[in-house]
């Protein structure tokens, strides 16, 4: 079968990041056909490799659902960062490669000698780029801590829950779905940099820095008006019925969404055109909006003689915006949509068996992604990275492995 | 780093033409802050998205939607209405010399103006065209009806937030716009770097619904290997396989970020913070345990709660700045819950230099826009001026560069081309 193209053929990527953001962005590059050489150390394997879900269930480097996710396409070897011999290794690699990328702490590549520095004389236009939660400077920027707080930092945790209560806590660490988009928007633009200029640069880009942008209009709602906006349940300025309702059949739920009298209108119909919708308070958009808490209790009465499905199909219909509430099960088991998208590609690796890794959300229609190989065992490809890529004689990797350079 | 002003940005001056509203207008203002020229096409009279709110001092009108200056900031802007013929002549006649479209259509929409991706590439085989939708061009939910909340809803998102005694919630913030728009420029780059390679354009087909599923991370995964939602929600607790931690505590004047750490990254830094705990009667009990041997899953879900406990009366005494700044002495995680002006007094950002002022001249006095994100030996992230206003830039790109005379120009406005 003939291979598609792929857009970034011939890219090579030296990565040392680890857990979650660094290898999302290595793995959207690697799936558009970047070769990505992962660096893990037998000390310190990453992190990710060690959380659940496992598959087959139980616990292994080699099983985590999660780092199977991340890490496709890739290759990953061992390398023995402290010692110097380690340190060669990886300037072969960069010899050959465009683009290093690492998130470790601030000062971390430094005191390894693997500084921009370092590696710009080895490789003059090598772009290589640093993630840290606060950036590689400031008061805070020796501060260490994972993204499951430090997305409390940027408003959102704020901005989830409801009025009358504390902040709820967003699925999982909302910055670590922000910032990796970011660093692939500065990697994609050092690259361009370099196509035109021939030169490389060291990026120092901060989570923290990447997250507030989109936060801007909060921000300046504050320094422009001085109000502090706040969590608001589901509610949506202008928006009502805007909500989520319960249905037919336990945890299950629907949101709909209406924003002109029109879309009310068309609900009214598909609901049988029910007393209550023809009272005062209902009558307008604006009549609505001042009069939620009532609305919702009669939607919610209406809603939960359906399913969510049965729900979604008669407002779409009708043009009425409404959606399940879907859950994991739904997403993988029963969405026709992320079918048509091949969103989720069940891959197969040799040690652990089944699994899925999910494709990035946009589709190159002439060099669409496509993962290349699954997720690397731990320390998988250190003979065939030296062997093969490095062109390193047996004598010598033998000599290495022996030594605990590389394993 | 010196001579900020002095480096260049990222990218060269590449046209974009960008036709979104705001759900996909994020895209073009980051590809303005990395150089590109990046040009607003609104209908007459103003593009829809200027009615989003909030607003400058609470005032709705089209040139005072902060939501729009926040998303528009960097880019020219000019009005055109490509429904009619003569509209869409111009703007494929702008198409032959740009290097990218942005646009947010519901799918079928620009097909019918002769405007999708197969025309545009006729005239431009090099057009990189970024579309951005809730759910992708094509498929069986890529016609529907979907505003932030349902699109959040269909992506699993909704499901696992909030309370377990009220319905779940979104986001009081239009994310999966945002989401999408992100991971827009990245793909619209990645199909770049193809075209400088072969010369060959293409269309980038955004869904948000995909986007916003990458957010979940454990969610699919714990169905499809192991059959079970593993995730619930539950106010300010952290529940998985059978461990609840509380992450989210109230202090003195809010809430703050912070969870129980054992085994050795909690040996480093349990210490320092029970010491400050005991000074003020706190968590007496907790001296001298060897938070390093500890594994979580060992120690009885009761513990974790009393712990939890004693860690919260300690953090009521406390306001989030003064938590944080000892967490950072004590090289401890805690994070404070940001609202809006805890962020804009960030010291962190501050020592940055992130935050740029933005002249608006009309409104006499400029305003605060989050700035650099990242900081390079050789380029920078580049300013710009303030959203267009509606219209503004008709003059520059329809007189000086298609070369209409004024006379075309006020006949195309008098039949509401322009």
């Amino acid at each position: 079968m003939a291979k598609k193209k792929m857009a970034l053929e011939g890219l090579k990527v030296v990565d040392f990041s680890w857990v979650f953001t660094g290898p999302m962005v290595t793995k959207y590059l690697g799936d558009h056909g970047a070769e990505i050489i992962k660096i893990e150390s037998a000390a310190r394997p990453d992190g990710t490799r060690l959380m659940t879900p496992f598959i087959g269930g139980e616990m292994s480097l080699n099983r985590s659902g999660v780092y199977a996710n991340y890490n496709s396409s890739k290759y990953s070897m061992n390398i023995n960062l402290r010692e110097p011999r380690g340190v060669e290794v990886v300037h072969k690699l960069v010899k050959r490669a465009d683009i290093v990328l690492e998130t470790f702490g601030p000062g971390v590549m430094k005191k390894l000698n693997l500084h921009y520095d370092e590696l710009k004389a080895v490789k003059p236009d090598i772009i290589m780029l640093s993630m840290s939660m606060f950036g590689q400077y400031g008061p805070y920027a020796n501060q260490p801590t994972f993204g499951q707080l430090l997305q409390a930092t940027n408003g959102f945790v704020n901005l989830l829950g409801w009025p009358d209560r504390g902040p709820s806590l967003p699925v999982a660490a909302y910055t670590d779905y922000i910032a990796p988009w970011y660093v692939m928007i500065a990697l994609m633009g050092a690259l361009d940099y370099r196509r035109r200029t021939g030169k490389g640069q060291y990026i120092d880009l901060a989570m923290q820095e990447a997250s507030v942008h989109l936060a801007a209009p909060v921000v300046m709602d504050y320094t422009v008006n001085n109000r502090i906006q706040s969590r608001q349940g589901n509610d949506s300025p202008g928006a009502a019925p805007h909500g989520v309702y319960p249905c037919k059949g336990e945890e299950r739920w629907v949101a709909i969404s209406v924003f002109t009298d029109a879309e009310w209108d068309a609900l009214c119909k598909v609901m049988g055109n029910p007393a209550w919708t023809k009272q005062p308070e209902f009558s307008t958009q604006f009549n609505r909006t001042q009069h939620i808490p009532e609305l919702d209790k009669h939607m919610g009465q209406w809603t939960k003689g359906y399913t969510p499905e049965e729900l979604m199909g008669m407002l779409q219909k009708v043009g009425v915006a409404a959606g399940i509430v879907q859950t994991g099960q739904d997403l993988v088991d029963n969405d026709l949509q992320l079918r048509h998208r091949k969103h989720f590609v069940e891959m197969n690796h040799a040690e652990a068996g089944k699994h899925l890794t999910e494709r990035p959300p946009y589709r190159l229609s002439k060099t669409p992604s496509q993962p290349s190989r699954p997720f690397p065992g731990f320390g998988e490809h250190t003979e065939f990275v030296c062997k093969k890529i490095l062109g390193m004689g047996d004598a010598e990797f033998a000599e290495l492995i022996g030594a605990n350079v590389l394993s | 780093m010196a001579d900020e002003k002095e480096k260049p940005p990222m990218l060269d001056r590449y046209r974009v033409l960008d036709l979104t509203d705001d759900r996909g207008a994020l895209c073009g203002k980051i590809l303005a802050e990395l150089g590109a020229d990046v040009v607003k096409v609104e209908k007459p009279g103003g593009d829809p998205a200027r009615s989003v709110g909030p607003f400058y001092k609470d005032t709705p009108h089209p040139e005072k939607s902060l939501n729009w200056f926040a998303f528009n900031q960097g880019k020219r802007g000019i009005t055109l209405d490509i429904e009619t013929k003569d509209g869409q002549e111009i703007f494929k006649s702008l198409v032959k010399d740009a290097d990218f479209v942005v646009e947010s259509f519901t799918p079928g929409y620009l097909k019918k103006l002769d405007l999708d991706y197969a025309a545009l590439n006729k005239i431009n085989p090099r057009l990189v065209m970024i579309s951005i939708t809730p759910y992708g061009q094509t498929g069986p939910y890529s016609k529907f009806k979907s505003p932030d909340l349902v699109t959040m809803a269909m992506s699993g998102y909704v499901f696992i937030c909030g309370d377990s005694d009220r319905p779940p919630v979104r986001f009081t913030s239009d994310q999966s716009y945002m989401q999408g728009s992100i991971q827009a420029v990245g793909g619209a780059l990645m199909a770049h770097y193809h075209r400088e390679m072969t010369g060959e354009g293409q269309q980038v087909d955004v869904s948000m619904q995909e986007a916003m599923v990458w957010t979940l991370c454990y969610a699919p995964h714990d169905w499809y290997l192991l059959k079970a939602l593993h995730h619930t929600r539950e106010n300010g607790l952290w529940r998985r396989f059978g461990v609840t931690y509380r992450l989210i505590f109230p202090c003195k004047d809010g809430y703050v970020c912070y969870r129980l750490l054992m085994a050795q990254p909690g040996a480093n830094v349990m210490n320092d913070l029970i010491e400050s705990m005991n000074k003020e009667g706190f968590g007496l009990d907790m001296k001298g345990i060897d938070w390093s041997t500890m594994n979580f899953t060992e120690v009885s879900q009761d513990k974790i709660n009393y712990w939890e406990g004693e860690l919260g009366k300690y953090f009521m005494n406390h306001t989030k700045r003064e938590l944080h700044e000892e967490a950072v002495r004590q090289r401890n995680v805690l994070q404070p819950v940001n609202d809006a002006k805890d962020i804009y007094e960030s010291p962190q950002l501050a020592a940055r230099d992130f935050w740029v002022e933005v002249e608006h001249p009309e409104l006499g006095e400029s305003i605060t826009y989050p700035g650099p994100y990242f900081k390079s030996t050789e380029t920078a992230w580049f300013k710009g001026e303030r959203a267009p206003l509606i219209g503004e830039h008709n003059g520059e790109i329809y007189l000086k560069e298609l070369g209409f005379s004024e006379e075309e120009l006020m006949t195309l406005k008098r039949d509401n081309v322009i």
